[in-house]
């Protein structure tokens, strides 16, 4: 008896990519790059969220050519984005044969209320969080991968170290509660009490979670690791910096070396400039990404 | 008590850590070549095998790796873990360690929509294994001393070489200790 698409083999793929990196990239020459410096997967998008938060207007899915075109450069999984609840693009990318979805916040919302019910898909879905009740209402819906939502296109680690440290001190706090103390948390949080129950039990989340939303240097990927991330997603970081070969391969890197230094350090030498970074003050309610999410 | 390192350059290293653990074994975190010398056997994880390929050239794993192996150390890869022991990728030239004697070809079982789960008759377990194939390679060709264990479709999907080990597909992702005891045998 031959089963596919079982939550084993959804979230065992996420499993396959942990102490790795995953690139965001918009066409075939930039993803064979990606690969060439050791990233464990793609990320196939129209643009970079930099550019995403620089030109404005709507962002989609993208032209399944250049996804395919992509699927045909390279041999690591291929990942796409789509808008959150826009379930028609999901099923385009899961005809198109791509490894996992991102229903994504960095793309214009298609739906104001709801996600998209992932368990109705036999490919996997990665979703953003900045706390454990996002995360678990994700999952709930049939999520089978959690990254960090952090602040995409900014080139500013500071909101991924805030939701990452945000899931740590509510999962602590969980672990540490009572089981006549779950049912509140879990209305509290806004997730499902079976969720609630099982990070009590283990002390962790039950799908893979890596960093993702400003990640622009080697030195940030190891922050990431060492705040207990399971990899590391890079979106603008990579194309946006003066030298993307030497960027992704430095990340790639320090995101195996988190813990040693001196190896983050010697890969951080003379790479040229990084990504221009954008102070989260300068940016209004609106202009946040993170925001999107319900 | 045996000491079993887990290659740690990219992958589903807990895992392994966690199942070797529950058999009584140590496990500790291979990184670097002078650790190789403080291990009675190695795993070798799932993950992405071009990027483990790359960060063991880079990091200059493969030589010791390969001599560590020559010398008799016992080794089991998994999924990646296998690529990366094969003599030959099929439609590829990344690096290999090269130490068995197989043709691999990789994600010849297809994409993630293909990934499956399915139960593995494997020789030697009375009761078979609930096989987890990820992105999975099969093997396409096989040498005079290599032994195949099980197979999905006239595909072997684990086989052995002496002190060699590999499979297609993922124990560690299901709890069921059989095949890491089979390597613990080996020391």
């Amino acid at each position: 008896m031959v089963e596919t698409g079982t939550d084993r083999v959804k979230r065992g793929l996420a499993d396959m990519l942990k102490g790795g990196v995953i690139m965001d990239v918009v066409n075939a020459d930039q993803a064979k790059i990606a690969e060439d410096a050791g990233a464990v997967a793609v990320m196939a998008l129209e643009r970079v969220p930099a550019d995403i938060r620089k030109d404005g207007g709507v962002a989609r899915m993208s032209d399944p050519n250049m996804i395919e075109e992509i699927q045909a450069a390279v041999t690591v999984p291929v990942m796409a984005k789509c808008r959150i609840g826009h379930f028609a693009e999901a099923a385009v990318l899961q005809a198109l044969g791509v490894d996992y979805v991102d229903e994504s916040e960095v793309l214009t919302p298609a739906d104001e209320e709801h996600h998209i019910d992932k368990w109705a898909f036999t490919t996997p879905f990665v979703c953003g969080a900045r706390n454990l009740g996002e995360a678990l209402r994700r999952i709930g819906e049939g999520a089978a991968m959690i990254r960090t939502k952090g602040e995409a296109g900014t080139g500013n680690v500071v909101e991924a170290v805030r939701h990452m440290r945000t899931i740590t001190n509510e999962m602590r706090a969980v672990a540490s509660m009572g089981d006549e103390q779950l049912m509140s948390a879990a209305r509290d949080m806004g997730a499902p009490h079976e969720l609630v129950k099982e990070v009590s039990e283990t002390s962790a989340l039950p799908v893979v979670n890596f960093a993702a939303g400003g990640i622009a240097t080697p030195a940030d990927a190891a922050l990431m690791m060492g705040l207990g991330v399971d990899g590391v997603f890079v979106g603008s970081g990579i194309f946006k910096s003066s030298d993307p070969e030497g960027y992704a391969r430095a990340i790639v890197e320090a995101t195996t070396f988190w813990n040693e230094p001196e190896v983050v350090g010697k890969v951080s030498r003379g790479l040229g400039t990084a990504m221009p970074g954008i102070e989260m003050e300068s940016l209004q309610d609106s202009e946040r990404l993170a925001n999107r999410g319900w | 008590m045996s000491t079993v390192g887990v290659l740690a350059l990219q992958g589903d290293v807990r895992e392994h850590v966690n199942i070797l653990q529950s058999l009584g074994a140590d496990a500790s975190e291979v990184k670097k070549p002078d650790q190789l010398s403080e291990i009675d056997a190695l795993i070798l994880p799932g993950g992405e095998s071009t990027t483990i390929a790359k960060m063991a050239v880079r990091f200059g794993m493969f030589d010791p790796l390969r001599s560590a192996i020559d010398d008799g150390l016992p080794v089991y890869g998994t999924c990646a873990g296998m690529i990366l022991l094969a003599s030959t990728i099929s439609d590829s030239d990344q690096p290999v360690i090269g130490a068995l004697d197989v043709m691999v070809k990789r994600n010849a079982f297809g994409r993630q929509n293909e990934s499956f789960e399915a139960p593995v008759d494997v020789d030697g377990l009375d009761i078979p294994f609930e096989g987890v194939f990820i992105r999975a390679p099969w093997i396409e060709k096989v040498g005079a001393d290599v032994e195949v264990l099980a197979a999905i479709e006239d595909h072997p999907v684990m086989v052995r070489q002496d002190k060699i080990l590999a499979t297609s597909f993922h124990p560690e992702l299901t709890g069921d200790g059989r095949i890491h005891d089979m390597l613990l045998d080996l020391v």
